[in-house]
């Protein structure tokens, strides 16, 4: 058997890196389609798992897979899947099922070009609305963007941490330029990282409801099998779990669905800010790109410009009262993004048109070059 | 060391990839420095234009793409001709001279000439270890990695292996410096 928690230093992949941060979190159970950029996690769930006491399936494609993963995850056993948008188009509906059933389980996207097959290699960062809005009804969901090696390891163990705690589908959500880039892994000693397991019931069998929610608004989860009577539905259901078509019953369970996250938004959210303080020039920028700026930021500040970099990590919820404080002196407020315009309008409901908000979109494979992204700024500002 | 661009560039299956990862597991794993490395390719992995690149620091890297590289190595007349105009004052490009007639070159380049697909076939009996070969010059000529950290890197990447890429590696050593007594006689 090899170690699940490989402690020590590597040169290695962003997917890699949110391999064995998956199995770094406890999960035992991967099923997914390959499809680059992120089959290099899948590769290597194919190959860790068996050798630690897991479980992987290549299912027939994305349908099977994300389902395969509901069912685990019922089962009492961390589990994930890992696609780009193309195969989370095809996991909606079944992610539908997960926020409703209240499912722990991660969805790693490594975004690619799109609509559709778009460009499989290239980088993107076009899902970032998927990720909230792709399948129907009201509902919240969790979707963290690292911006390196480093940090796909250890947003990974995050999602699945507040995956379990909230008991909500939670995306990592990558980008390929992050997923294909190779740098220094540092795994901490086992006993170093931070896990939080589902709650499970504390009432015998014969007083479980499995859908009535403590004060924190998440219903402890009993395992299939273990004794406990527990029927899951798609359909409005009560706290038995039993589908109900009335009113009450819809009011009952979906504000408390978004509410777990609404109201738990401190808890959750996450942003990095950089030379913020003084700043009158602010740049949003995410994965990637945030790269780029990181670079535009520095060697402007070093040119004398009082400008500042806010890097949401959590992007759902929207870390909302970070940025306000990141944006408290700024004259203007620019979101780089590797898209056509997505993350721009959440930033535009938080400023609310006190300061200006300009997007710099870029719809093609790579990212900004760091003069490139400066001489883009300068033009929406002087 | 400030920030240190390196470009690999080739053919996909004649380990350009695989090269530029072992030249930033050295660095980082074993020379303890920051490291970022990144690759393109087309949808067919073999036969078609490869590019990796790595950056080398002592402080963390930020934007992870090379701009104007300081160390080119060419392993394809097509990748020479593509990236020679991008190098840096005082860049440094290493060609296997057995793949790639070298062409004009813009001042202040120097180009470093290193029969390595040749001394593969005909010194080591494997023409699958050119570029580690390559790497041999590469670690020789530019002086941003060090051969001990690349023979570790080597060897973790090639456990099978172990012995005749690591014959390769000091066979390219010393066709690196061949090729800079070379161009100090020349000068």
């Amino acid at each position: 058997m090899q170690k699940a928690v490989l402690t020590g230093e590597i040169f290695t992949q962003g997917d890699i890196a949110a391999a064995e941060g998956a199995l770094a979190a406890g999960c035992r159970f991967f099923a997914g389609y390959p499809i680059t950029p992120a089959t290099e996690i899948a590769e290597r769930m194919a190959y860790r798992l068996p050798r630690i006491g897991g479980r992987y399936i290549q299912m027939e494609d994305e349908i099977a897979s994300c389902t395969a993963v509901v069912g685990a995850s019922y089962s009492g056993v961390k589990s994930m899947t890992a696609t780009s948008g193309p195969g989370v188009s095809l996991m909606n509906e079944t992610i539908g099922l997960a926020v409703m059933t209240e499912t722990p389980m991660v969805l790693v996207n490594v975004m690619r070009g799109g609509p559709s097959t778009g460009q499989p290699t290239e980088a993107s960062q076009s899902d970032i609305m998927q990720a909230k809005w792709g399948s129907h009804g009201d509902y919240e969901i969790i979707a963290l963007i690292p911006s390196s090696v480093q940090e796909m390891f250890d947003l990974t163990i995050k999602a699945f941490n507040l995956s379990e705690q909230f008991r909500v589908p939670t995306f990592v959500l990558a980008d390929e330029i992050i997923g294909h880039m190779r740098e220094r892994l540092v795994i901490p000693p086992e006993d170093e990282i931070k896990i939080v397991n589902r709650k499970k019931p504390t009432v015998p069998p014969e007083e479980y409801l499995p859908f009535k929610a403590d004060a924190d608004l998440v219903p402890p989860m009993a395992t299939f099998g273990e004794g406990y009577h527990f029927y899951a539905t798609g359909l409005t259901h009560d706290e038995r779990g039993y589908p109900v078509m009335d009113d009450a019953a819809q009011l009952a369970l979906v504000p408390r669905l978004c509410d777990k996250i609404r109201k738990n938004v401190d808890k959750i959210t996450e942003a990095e800010l950089t030379e913020t303080e003084d700043a009158e020039v602010l740049v949003v920028a995410y994965g990637g790109e945030a790269r780029t700026a990181m670079r535009a930021v520095k060697d402007a500040r070093a040119k004398g410009m009082k400008i500042g970099l806010f890097r949401p990590i959590t992007v759902w919820p929207f870390p909302k009262e970070q940025l306000k404080i990141a944006a408290s002196n700024a004259q203007h407020v620019l979101v780089a993004e590797l898209n056509y315009g997505q993350l721009v309008g959440e930033v535009e409901r938080v400023i609310r048109h006190e300061i200006p908000v300009h997007l710099i979109p870029r719809v093609c494979g790579s990212p900004h070059s760091p003069d490139e992204l400066m001489k883009e700024i300068r033009r929406r500002i002087d | 060391m400030a920030r240190t661009e390196i470009r690999l560039g080739g053919l996909g299956g004649q380990g350009i990839i695989k090269s530029a990862v072992i030249i930033g597991e050295a660095a980082t794993i074993h020379d303890g420095k920051e490291a970022v490395q990144t690759a393109s390719y087309g949808p067919e992995s073999r036969g078609s234009a490869c590019k990796a690149e790595v950056i080398i620091s002592d402080n963390p890297v930020d934007y992870p793409l090379v701009l104007t590289p300081h160390v080119m190595v060419a392993l394809s007349n097509d990748a020479f001709h593509k990236y020679k105009d991008d190098l840096s004052e005082g860049g440094i490009v290493i060609i296997d001279s057995d793949l790639v007639k070298a062409g004009k070159i813009k001042a202040g380049v120097q180009v470093y000439e290193v029969p390595a697909a040749t001394t593969a076939h005909q010194v080591l009996k494997n023409p699958l270890v050119t570029n580690v070969v390559m790497l041999g010059a590469f670690t020789a000529i530019s002086k941003v990695v060090s051969p001990e950290g690349m023979r570790k890197a080597i060897a973790n990447a090639f456990p099978k292996y172990k012995d005749l890429n690591l014959r390769a590696f000091d066979e390219g050593m010393q066709l690196g410096q061949e090729a800079m007594e070379k161009s100090t006689q020349k000068k």
